[in-house]
C-alpha cells in the first residue's frame, strides 16, 4: 500500500504540470484570440516565403508553381559563384557595409556621451530635436538631397570647392565617391536617432558613482572612460551583434536610388543585383539562390558574433 | 554658459566642456543647414540658387516652384494615394500589433516563449525578395494597395517594444483585481490595457505611419498603374530620374526646363516632408518614455 501510494504520488507529480498547463490554457483561452491574427501574419508572410526558398534549388516553371518545379540541385549556386559578377558583388557589399559599421556605429555612441555631458537642458534638447529629425526623411528625399547638394551644376559642395579655388567634382557619377556619400549621408540621417538608446542607458547610470569620482578628483574625461563607457557597454555589445547580423542586408533602397551607369562598378551590391536579375529579368530561381546565399551569410555571422560576445563579455542576444 | 558649475571646475574640465559644446554646435549646424537650405532655396529665384548666390537668406522671393507643384497632377494623386495607404496601413498595423503585443505580454499565455521565438526568428532570417514577391502575386494583391499593407502588417521590432511595455509597465495586480471583479479579457484589454499603453501606442503609430509615408520600394515592385502610385514613387521621378529625361528641345528651352525642374525639387521636398515634420514635435516627448520603457528591459 505504501509503495503504491508512492507510485501514485510520482505519477501525479509527473502529470500535474501537463494538466495544469491545459487548465491554464482553458482558463485563458481568450488570450489566444489576441495573438491569432499576428500568428497568421507571420505564418503567411514570413514562413511561407521561407518555404519558397526551395526555388533556389529548382528550375522555376510558372505554369506548375514552386512545389512542382523540377529540382536541379546546386546549379544556381555554382553558376553564381562562377560568374564574373560574384567577386565584385561580394566585395562591393562587404566593403560598403564594413565602412558603414566602422563609421556609422561609433558616432552615435560618441554623440550620446557628449550630449550626456551637457548640463544646459535647452542646448541639449535643441541638439536632440534637430539631430533626430532627419531620421524621418524618406530615402527618396535623402538621395534627392544628395543629388542637389553634390550636383555638378551649382551644387553647394562644388560651390565651396570652387570658392576654395578647386575644380568641380561629379560626385554622384564617380565610383570612388559612392561609398563615402552612402555612409556619410547615413550618418547624417541616423546618428541622432541611434544615439537615443545610448542616452537612455547613460541616464540610468547612478549619480553616486560620478559624485564619488568627483570627490576623488577624477576629471570628466576619466569619468567618461571609467564610469560612462563601462555602464553602456552591454547596450553597445547587443547593438553591435545586431548590426553585424545585418551586414549583408544593406539597405537596398538607398544603393538602388544612388545607382547610375557611372558608379555601377561600386554601387552594384547583392540586393540590387537580386532585384534586377529576379524582378526585371524574371530569373526567379537564380535570384532566390543569390538572396539565400546572402541571408545564410548574415545568419551565420550573427550566430558567430553572438557566441564571441557571450564568451568575452557575458552579453548576448540569447 | 559660464554658470557657477562651470567656474568651479578644474581647467581640464573647462577645456573639455568648451570643446564638447563646440563640437555639438558644429554637429547641430551640419544637420540643420541642409534642411534650412532646402527651405530658403524653395522660395528663391532659381537663377540665384543655381548661381550659388543663396546661402543664408532667400534671394529674389519667388514661389513659382510651389505653383508648379500645385498644378502637377501626379503630385496631387500621389499625395492622395499616400494619405490613403498611410491611414489604412497604420490601422491594419495597429490591429495586428497591439492585441498580439498584449497577449504575448501576459504570463498566463501558455507557449508564449515558443511564439516569441518564432516571431524573433523572422527578424534574422526570411524568404527573401523573390519568394515574397511570388506569394504576394499569388494572393492576387499585385497592383492593389493591399500589397503595400499586408506584407508589412507587423514590424517585429514594434511588436517586441509594445509587448515589453505591456509586460513591465502595467502592474500585474491590476489584472488580478479586474479578474476578481469578473472583468473579461476583452474588456480588460480595451478598458485598461490600451488606455495605459497610450505612450507606446503613440510611438508605434508614428513609426508605422512614417514607414508607410516614406516607403517606395513595395510600390515600385507591386504597383503598375500610374494613378495608384504613392507620393514617393512620383518624388523619385522628380528628384532622381529627371536629370536623365530633361534633355530634349533647343538649348534655351532645356535650360528653362531645367530651371523649373530645379525649382520644383526644393518645394516638393518640403511639401512631401511637411506632414511628418508637423506630427514629429507632438510625439517626440514620447520617444524616450515610450520607446525606452519598451526596449531596455527586453
Amino acid at each position: 500500500m505504501k509503495t503504491e501510494a508512492g507510485i501514485l504520488k510520482n505519477v501525479k507529480s509527473v502529470e500535474k504540470p501537463k494538466q495544469e498547463l491545459l487548465k491554464k490554457m482553458k482558463k485563458y483561452w481568450q488570450l489566444y484570440l489576441f495573438i491569432i491574427p499576428a500568428l497568421l501574419y507571420f505564418l503567411i508572410f514570413c514562413y511561407i516565403p521561407m518555404y519558397g526558398i526551395q526555388l533556389a534549388f529548382k528550375e522555376y516553371n510558372p505554369v506548375v508553381g514552386i512545389t512542382k518545379s523540377p529540382w536541379i540541385g546546386m546549379e544556381h549556386f555554382t553558376r553564381f559563384f562562377r560568374s564574373y559578377h560574384f567577386r565584385t558583388l561580394l566585395l562591393n557589399t562587404l566593403s560598403l557595409s564594413l565602412k558603414q559599421l566602422l563609421f556609422g556605429f561609433p558616432i552615435p555612441i560618441l554623440l550620446a556621451i557628449m550630449l550626456n555631458q551637457v548640463r544646459n537642458e535647452k542646448f541639449k534638447k535643441t541638439v536632440q530635436t534637430v539631430t533626430y529629425a532627419p531620421h524621418f526623411i524618406s530615402i527618396v528625399v535623402l538621395v534627392g538631397m544628395l543629388n542637389i547638394f553634390f550636383s555638378i551644376r551649382g551644387g553647394l559642395v562644388n560651390e565651396v570647392l570652387n570658392f576654395l579655388g578647386k575644380e568641380s567634382i561629379l560626385f554622384m557619377g564617380e565610383e570612388k565617391y559612392f561609398r563615402n556619400l552612402y555612409v556619410g549621408s547615413g550618418i547624417w540621417q541616423n546618428m541622432g536617432w541611434n544615439a537615443i538608446i545610448y542616452l537612455a542607458a547613460l541616464t540610468s547610470v547612478s549619480p553616486d558613482l560620478h559624485e564619488a569620482a568627483v570627490i576623488d578628483g577624477a576629471s570628466k574625461w576619466k569619468r567618461i572612460w571609467h564610469i560612462d563607457l563601462p555602464s553602456i557597454l552591454p547596450t553597445i555589445v547587443v547593438l553591435l551583434i545586431l548590426n553585424v547580423g545585418q551586414i549583408m542586408s544593406l539597405g537596398f533602397e538607398k544603393a538602388f536610388l544612388m545607382q547610375n551607369s557611372l558608379n555601377i562598378g561600386k554601387s552594384e551590391i547583392i540586393s540590387t543585383y537580386v532585384y534586377k536579375i529576379g524582378l526585371i529579368n524574371a530569373q526567379y530561381g537564380f535570384a532566390t539562390a543569390v538572396g539565400l546565399f546572402n541571408s545564410v551569410i548574415n545568419f551565420t555571422l550573427l550566430i558567430i558574433v553572438n557566441k564571441i560576445a557571450k564568451k568575452i563579455s557575458d552579453t548576448s542576444l540569447w | 554658459m559660464f554658470s557657477q558649475d562651470f567656474q568651479r571646475q578644474s581647467t581640464g574640465d573647462k577645456i573639455f566642456d568648451i570643446i564638447n559644446h563646440l563640437i555639438l554646435f558644429l554637429v547641430l549646424l551640419l544637420v540643420l543647414y541642409p534642411l534650412y537650405f532646402i527651405v530658403i532655396a524653395s522660395v528663391s529665384d532659381p537663377n540665384a540658387v543655381s548661381a550659388g548666390k543663396v546661402w543664408l537668406a532667400p534671394k529674389g522671393l519667388n514661389i513659382k516652384g510651389y505653383h508648379a507643384i500645385f498644378e502637377n497632377q501626379d503630385i496631387w494623386s500621389g499625395y492622395k494615394n499616400t494619405i490613403l495607404y498611410t491611414t489604412i496601413g497604420t490601422m491594419v498595423n495597429l490591429a495586428f500589433t497591439v492585441p498580439a503585443a498584449y497577449g504575448l505580454a501576459r504570463k498566463e499565455l501558455v507557449g508564449r516563449n515558443i511564439f516569441m521565438g518564432m516571431i524573433t526568428f523572422t527578424m534574422f532570417f526570411g524568404g527573401g525578395l523573390i519568394p515574397t514577391f511570388l506569394l504576394v502575386s499569388k494572393l492576387g494583391m499585385n497592383n492593389t494597395m493591399w500589397a503595400l499593407i499586408f506584407p508589412n502588417a507587423i514590424s517585429v521590432y514594434n511588436l517586441i517594444v509594445t509587448r515589453n511595455y505591456f509586460a513591465y509597465s502595467i502592474p500585474e495586480e491590476l489584472h488580478e483585481a479586474a479578474e476578481v471583479d469578473g472583468c473579461s479579457e476583452g474588456k480588460y484589454f480595451f478598458k485598461i490595457a490600451v488606455p495605459l499603453g497610450k505612450p507606446i501606442i503613440g510611438v508605434i503609430v508614428l513609426m508605422y505611419a512614417v514607414a508607410h509615408w516614406n516607403s517606395y520600394f513595395n510600390a515600385l515592385i507591386y504597383i503598375r498603374d500610374r494613378h495608384r502610385f504613392p507620393l514617393q514613387v512620383i518624388l523619385r521621378e522628380i528628384l532622381i530620374q529627371q536629370e536623365a529625361s530633361s534633355g530634349f528641345g533647343d538649348a534655351a528651352s532645356v535650360i528653362e526646363q531645367q530651371k523649373l525642374a530645379d525649382m520644383l525639387k526644393y518645394g516638393v521636398i518640403i511639401v512631401s516632408t511637411l506632414p511628418i515634420l508637423c506630427v514629429y514635435p507632438f510625439i517626440q516627448k514620447y520617444f524616450t518614455t515610450g520607446l525606452m520603457m519598451g526596449s531596455i528591459k527586453g
